[in-house]
């Protein structure tokens, strides 16, 4: 399998999995249990949805360690087995990927708010941030995929620790955007101008947005960041946002609904195309027969 | 009231030091520790409250107002208690069992609070028997259950059932909000109300209350 950074450089399009944690639901996942405890005490069942993502067509797949940072494993009792929740994840990815697949090393938010709006200290989620991030490198995943979010201050933090950590491994960031009246910003009240830059200075190789809009608001998304970078762009949108129907939660976009907008994401010139919460795997074989 | 003017401003960018000292001022002046209440610090969050809900601003900037609104009420608490100034109403608030995010639910006990009610937050990851004692004990009449997960939704209708089953139906109303939260699953789970934002959480719970007296 070529280099990321290769084929990303030649101008391939590349296309992502889709959600996880609806899959581990349906195998086992209890409410309430930390999704990450599940890359140890039940590994084959990471096997099985990274097998269902790499049959489905997906170029890169998704470790299962969103909440894979000390601070979050913490609310568990997890953090003193931080390297070992990480490097089980990125291994059972492996496995199932068989070199098929990019390993694309989540790191979500800390879900502390940093001084001074909230009581976390930057520099310990940070290091928090370069622990998990280490872990994940050593374990051999293929890029750092940073996601889901909102404080730019955070997410710079996550960059510059992914930087240290794993200096040869490409990094990427999405941050989770809201539609507003002045344009597009996180609840946090960075723009896309903002993130776009920042996140570059910072050694961000690849930007976009994940998680918070469905496709079509996010190929609105996509052609801000084209005119603001020449990096290449992630862009990975929820099945549109659920609904309630008959009690249950529903995502509304259909896989053909999506494969349709991401005609449109193609278009505005976006590298890598997957989704984030409600899609499946038929999401995306639909997304694998648009990018071609 | 120029001076309750000033503190509703000086909430609003969130200047903590300065909101206590105009509230000091303000009491030292002979003002009514309601008025103060109302009219300065309830009157600033309301506009900070609609201000985040139109995104004209966000949530560093509602964060750095709720705790200029903190400095200020902490003046006044022992005051208001003494003096018998009726609440606008008791809410008990929490994210229910399993569910560890809190930002959400710690938003809506801000406006609450800055709309005059009074508010027990028991955190994150509460299970269904304390939000029901935690009503009883303070006499709140409104619950208000947060859940960001899927997952932890289900919870919710434990404790409505609860509130059912230990016969307080109607004397402890129950509202539900979270990103995967609408309006139709608060129907089907048997909750008096949904807040889509903590702007429509005061509004409904606000109903509530009403319904109630």
């Amino acid at each position: 399998m070529k280099d990321l950074s290769t084929r990303l450089a030649a101008g391939d399009v590349l296309v992502g999995d889709g959600a996880w944690g609806t899959l581990l639901q349906a195998h086992g996942l209890r409410p309430g249990e930390a999704p990450e405890s599940l890359n140890l005490s039940r590994p084959a069942v990471i096997e099985d949805v990274a097998s269902l993502y790499l049959e489905a067509g997906a170029d890169l797949i998704t470790t299962n360690t969103f909440g894979g940072s000390p601070a979050r494993l913490r609310q568990f009792g997890l953090d003193g087995q931080t390297e070992a929740v990480n490097r089980a994840a990125v291994e059972a990815v492996r496995r199932a990927a068989r070199g098929r697949a990019y390993v694309s090393a989540s790191v979500g938010p800390s879900g502390h708010l940093l001084k001074p709006y909230g009581d976390a200290e930057p520099a310990e989620i940070a290091a928090g941030f370069e622990r998990q991030i280490r872990a994940l490198a050593e374990a051999g995943a293929d890029l750092v995929c940073i996601e889901t979010m909102t404080d730019l201050a955070e997410a710079l933090l996550a960059v510059r620790a992914a930087r240290a950590a794993a200096p040869d491994l490409p990094v990427m960031v999405t941050m989770t955007f809201e539609q507003t009246r002045r344009g597009f910003f996180t609840v946090m009240g960075t723009s896309i101008e903002q993130a776009a830059r920042s996140l570059a200075e910072a050694g961000a190789d690849i930007l976009g947005s994940n998680c918070g809009n469905g496709s079509r608001a996010m190929v609105a998304i996509a052609r801000e960041f084209r005119a603001l970078t020449d990096r290449p762009i992630a862009i990975q949108p929820n099945a549109g946002l659920p609904e309630s129907r008959d009690g249950a939660l529903v995502y509304p976009e259909t896989p053909d609904f999506m494969a349709e907008q991401a005609r449109e994401l193609l278009a505005a010139g976006v590298a890598i195309i997957g989704g984030c919460c409600g899609t499946t795997p038929d999401h995306v074989r639909a997304l694998r027969a648009v990018v071609g | 009231m120029s001076l309750l003017r000033d503190i509703a401003a000086s909430l609003q960018r969130g200047e903590d030091d300065q909101v206590a000292a105009l509230v000091g001022q303000a009491l030292d002046d002979g003002l009514d520790p309601a008025a103060i209440l109302h009219d300065g610090l309830i009157a600033g969050m309301a506009v900070v409250g609609e201000q985040f809900r139109e995104r004209e601003i966000f949530l560093p900037d509602v964060l750095l107002a709720a705790r200029a609104m903190y400095a200020g009420l902490g003046l006044l608490k022992p005051l208001l208690a003494t003096g018998g100034v009726p609440t606008a109403g008791t809410v008990v608030i929490g994210s229910v069992q399993g569910d560890l995010h809190d930002i959400g639910k710690n938003l809506v006990g801000i406006m609450l609070t800055g709309a005059g009610f009074e508010v027990i937050d028991l955190g994150n990851d509460v299970p269904p028997q304390r939000f029901v004692d935690a009503a009883c004990q303070h006499g709140a009449g409104v619950i208000g259950l947060s859940a960001l997960l899927t997952t932890t939704m289900p919870v919710m209708k434990d404790v409505v059932e609860l509130v059912r089953s230990r016969g307080l139906e109607g004397r402890i109303k129950v509202i539900v909000g979270g990103a995967p939260v609408s309006d139709a699953w608060a129907r089907q789970i048997g909750a008096d109300a949904y807040g889509y934002d903590a702007a429509s959480a005061v509004e409904r719970v606000r109903a509530l209350v009403g319904a109630q007296a």
